[in-house]
């Protein structure tokens, strides 16, 4: 049936190249992943199925080679069901034309339970496979979603940079495609220099091959591979070692056809300028390698070229020492200029760096943020001065020429500076520290003064985007504030502190919401935040305070799953409500984990959700709560004494337990329950029909709702 | 050894003005018109209306030319050994982009005098975006062993309108390009005219003395108050031009128009390298620019040389 008179054997091998001029480094491995997916799902979609796609990326192509592909698609045949036989005229007419068929009898006749009914045939022919592809290939190209793309010459077509050929070849022979005036081959070319003669190819083994022979390594995993190990090389024959980085390496494999590693050396004058400096200068300008000699900067480099050149790399080194020497100039000028400045001298310069429209100047910023690190400071007892003063110097570096030429250095640069200048130690390192966490993956700042100011920068950037309702939606966190309220979690759970966040999110709000309606006036708008108030544990609190709580919850639930807790447990402990105190929620999810992992905890568990459904259900049919405390004198059953008795008890010894934080003890209370629980339920039959006594025990059940509420909402937790 | 024969007999390209001389003699036979320097004061190449008004419309156009480029703010009184506030850029537009334009390019390095094979030549992503221009493109910057010596830009946009065709210009900032060559570190000591012993010149006999005085101007004695007037007067200028030029179909009057945008971008420049404009205002200056040139590419639209009436005809005749 398939492929027998097709010219190609029944599963062959599909191969594409698009190549162009230089494709940025960075768009590089989204594109060879986006192109696999798209082919893939463009064969897919045609009724193709395959073994295997697999994509690269070279500064110069895109390729993509599928394997086992058919040679055509499969003969599809389907039916569509019709109207029944004897169906009015107008049916059978409908169907006749939506169907596409001329008569009746080209139907066929089925018979379900109700009768009989038509149907039609539907036959779709398999194509040949590069019928299908030629169709494909052109709307990926013409939809390919580059992050920015560009036209060229006077064509229309839109690439990343223009695109120069297309090799499309299936099972050795080439599929003919044309876009925009640009017609498939089989031929491409090697290296830009080393070898720029075009070739053609039969296949994807024989394409690599003649890459590799034409100086180009198309797997831009190897080139990492190649160019790391030989930059190791390079080092360990120096003594020194390589300073490894991901993002670098990726970058010199995405600019390189052919990588060639050479190392070169700068003057050791230079050392005395910060590493952070130096390799901040060689890598963002000129993409090199630092290397070190034990502890310290090495006074080397490595380059990574994309040429063999025939002088043996003299002149390339020569000419990036040249350039390196010129950058390393400026950075050491910069640094000695700007330790002219002290810190200080800088702050009021901040009043000129918008932090936001709406919020104000860096300036206004420390204003708040100094007053918010005192209070910390005191809440966890460290020296409130030099929070203050760490928080007031923290942005002063963000005015030197330094952090103007290399952001990245904002924090390292003012804690040199600071140092310097002979501030305290503590102080400076603080201003490097505040910044911390960045990621999932950076370090937590312990020293309580760094963590004091921290903590006050991401709480006051949180409670500032919250009064201006910028808040992070779907997809969408411009202002990267997940990940400040998940380093400010971080910063008090690994660090073991208790911090209230109400008290101060709600102050903070005070000082925010100034200075943004300041603003707001200047700019002649009317007032946009809100100073709506609440009741939340017995105090006043503004609404916009508890919402960005919930936030801090909601980040805390996916930091903690992320850690392997259960969400539901979280929900449970925040359910209760008055939770601010994120060290003292997680040790009580934590005890709560603990607990229904037991015997105890799991049975308590059901009888407790058994008690709460019950409750719910005759609540709502009574339309009303059966929250009054159950007479005693009602009580018939030696079950339901003996349970009022017990929920009395545990009650206050779970509340004392956890009024002195001990969760452990306040679970061991609880688990007292279970046995009452369960023999009341084995026994007791709720819904009596005396109504006094069904209402009494109604009121038992709440009993057992009310305590276990003492230390987790039971009908949160899943199970 | 991929050197032309002219700069193999000369050994190397050896002096500042020989490199110039190189790459204008390379693209004039690369069927470009050589241009001079435009005859005012702008911040880049891209400012003179070969570049930014010949991007725009229809008509095919390749030109080179040198211009002088005045950065008020990166004078460094002749101290900093690769910083000044006046400097040579050597500019090529060629529009449509032809197909071989990489290669055209790498043709004049080794016009003067680059040797590709011994040579790390890498195109690095770089996009250009000029704001007071209202003009956009992707490229690249060419790096020759880890020194940028051009900018590659595939125009996109100018003046907010799209590019049809797209040009290519490639900018090449000279004095880098002559230290590279000459393997000189201080952008004084490039020979300037290829002379030796007596005869030399270097570029600091020619600058540096102009390097020291204009930083002295821009940064400390320009007359802020003037050069605002100035720039009120060239914005107001500018506007009346354009209306006045206008007929409705066509204009009549643009490139004096756009003159004044020229004069109005470099007054800015000015004023900011005076410290004079605060952050917000700065946005407000570069705003008030882009009205301007955006209105004078519009206008150029509606000129002959921007391709008015083309259009109509090649739809008569299609």
């Amino acid at each position: 049936m398939l492929g027998k008179n097709l010219p190609w054997p029944p599963m062959a091998e599909l191969l594409l190249e698009l190549f162009s001029e230089e494709i940025p480094a960075r768009m590089q491995p989204r594109a060879a992943d986006d192109l696999a997916r798209l082919l893939g799902e463009g064969l897919n979609a045609a009724g193709l199925s395959f073994e295997t796609i697999r994509s690269f990326a070279t500064p110069r192509r895109l390729t993509v080679v599928v394997n086992g592909l058919p040679a055509r698609s499969p003969d599809v045949r389907e039916e569509k069901k019709g109207p029944r036989v004897g169906a009015p005229e107008a049916a059978v007419q409908g169907f006749l034309k939506s169907s596409g068929l001329d008569a009746l009898d080209q139907a066929e006749i089925r018979a379900d339970k109700k009768g009989d009914f038509y149907v039609a045939p539907i036959e779709r022919p398999g194509r040949p496979t590069p019928d299908v592809v030629a169709e494909i290939v052109p709307e990926i190209v013409r939809g390919f979603p580059w992050p920015k793309s560009m036209r060229w010459g006077s064509g229309r077509l839109r690439w990343v940079r223009p695109l120069h050929s297309i090799l499309c070849v299936f099972g050795g022979k080439v599929v003919p495609i044309e876009i925009d005036g640009i017609a498939s081959g089989n031929e491409t070319s090697g290296h830009r220099f080393m070898a720029p003669k075009p070739f053609s190819v039969k296949g994807f083994d024989d394409y690599q091959k003649k890459l590799r022979q034409a100086f180009v390594v198309l797997d831009g995993s190897e080139r990492k591979v190649i160019i790391l190990e030989a930059a190791k090389k390079l080092a360990a024959k120096e003594g020194l070692e390589l300073i490894e980085d991901e993002a670098l390496l990726a970058e010199n494999a995405g600019l390189t056809e052919w990588p060639v590693v050479l190392m070169g050396a700068f003057d050791e004058g230079f050392l005395e300028v910060p590493p952070e400096v130096l390799a901040t200068s060689m890598k963002a300008h000129q993409k090199c390698f630092s290397l070190a000699r034990g502890k310290d900067l090495a006074n080397r480099f490595i380059m990574v070229a994309n040429l063999v050149a025939d002088d043996g790399g003299k002149a390339i080194v020569a000419g990036n020492e040249r350039v390196i020497r010129a950058r390393l100039a400026d950075a050491k000028f910069f640094f000695d200029h700007d330790r002219k400045v002290m810190l200080e001298d800088r702050v009021p310069k901040l009043k000129e760096i918008v932090f936001h429209d709406r919020l104000g100047t860096q300036y206004e910023r420390i204003q708040r943020t100094r007053m918010l690190a005192r209070e910390i400071a005191l809440t966890i007892g460290t020296d409130p001065d030099l929070a203050e003063r760490a928080a007031i110097l923290a942005k002063a570096d963000l005015v030197s020429d330094m952090v103007g030429e290399f952001p990245e250095l904002q924090g390292v640069m003012g804690r040199y500076y600071a140092l310097d200048q002979e501030e305290d130690a503590v102080v400076a390192d603080a201003i490097a520290a505040h910044y911390k966490p960045v990621g999932p993956s950076d370090q937590v700042p312990r020293d309580p003064v760094a963590i004091a100011v921290a903590l006050a920068d991401k709480i006051d950037m949180l409670v500032g985007f919250w009064a201006i309702d910028e808040k992070p939606t779907g997809s969408k966190d411009p202002y990267a504030l997940r990940r400040a309220a998940l380093g400010a979690i971080r910063l008090i759970l690994e660090n073991g502190l208790r911090i209230p966040l109400i008290a101060p999110l709600d102050s903070q709000s005070i000082k925010v919401g100034k200075t943004v309606a300041a603003l707001t006036k200047t700019a002649g708008k009317s007032s946009a935040t809100s100073d709506a108030t609440v009741k939340w544990a017995g105090r006043n609190v503004r609404a916009r305070s508890i919402d960005l709580l919930s936030f801090f919850a909601d980040r805390l639930k996916i930091h903690l799953r992320d850690q392997g807790a259960r969400h539901d447990l979280i929900d449970a402990v925040f359910s209760l409500g008055g939770q601010d105190d994120l060290l003292m929620a997680v040790r009580r999810v934590d005890a709560l984990g603990r607990f229904l992992d037991t015997e105890d905890g799991a049975n308590l568990l059901t009888g407790t959700k058994r008690a709460i459904n019950i409750l719910r259900i005759e609540e709502k049919k009574d339309n009303r709560a059966y929250d009054q405390p159950p007479d005693a004198k009602l009580f018939e059953l030696a079950e339901e004494k003996a349970l009022a008795r017990t929920v009395d008890a545990v009650e206050s010894a779970a509340a004392a337990a956890v009024e002195k934080e001990d969760f452990e003890a306040a679970m061991a209370a609880i688990a007292r329950l279970r046995a009452p629980v369960d023999a009341f339920f084995d026994h007791v039959t709720v819904n009596a029909d005396e109504p006094n006594r069904r209402k009494n025990r109604l009121r038992l059940l709440n009993r057992i709702r009310a305590t276990t509420l003492t230390v987790a909402d039971f009908s949160k937790i899943e199970g | 050894m991929n050197a032309t024969p002219k700069a193999a007999a000369r050994n190397v390209t050896s002096s500042f003005q020989d490199l110039i001389l190189d790459l204008e003699r390379y693209w004039a036979e690369q069927a470009c018109v050589i241009l001079q320097p435009y005859d005012m004061e702008m911040g880049a190449g891209t400012f003179h209306p070969a570049t930014t008004l010949r991007a725009l419309g229809p008509r095919p156009w390749r030109a080179a030319y040198v211009q002088p480029s005045r950065r008020p703010k990166d004078g460094r009184y002749g101290e900093n050994p690769n910083r000044l506030q006046h400097y040579y850029q050597f500019q090529v537009m060629l529009k449509p982009s032809p197909p071989d334009i990489q290669d055209l390019y790498l043709n004049s390095l080794r016009a003067i005098g680059i040797d590709v094979a011994n040579h790390d030549i890498r195109f690095v992503e770089d996009d250009w975006e000029s704001p007071t221009l209202g003009a956009w493109g992707l490229g690249w910057e060419v790096w020759c062993d880890g020194m940028e010596v051009s900018q590659f830009t595939y125009f996109q946009q100018v003046g907010g309108f799209d590019c049809e065709p797209v040009a290519g210009e490639l900018t090449y900032g000279l004095e880098r390009l002559a230290m590279y060559v000459q393997g000189v570190d201080r952008v004084f000591d490039l020979n300037f005219n290829g002379g030796q012993g007596n005869e030399k010149v270097t570029y600091g006999d020619v600058f540096l003395q102009s390097e020291q005085e204009y930083s002295r101007y821009n940064f400390e004695y320009a007359d802020t108050k003037m050069l605002a007037a100035h720039f009120r007067d060239a914005e107001a200028e500018c506007k009346s031009l354009l209306a006045k030029g206008d007929d409705g179909e066509r204009h009549l009057m643009v490139l004096p128009a756009y003159d004044q945008c020229i004069k109005a971008s470099h007054l800015f420049n000015l004023l900011d390298a005076r410290g004079v404009i605060s952050v917000t205002e700065r946005q407000g200056f570069i705003l008030r620019v882009r009205e301007l040139s955006r209105a004078c590419c519009a206008a150029w639209l509606k000129t002959a040389a921007g391709g008015a009436g083309q259009e109509s005809s090649l739809a008569a005749h299609g």
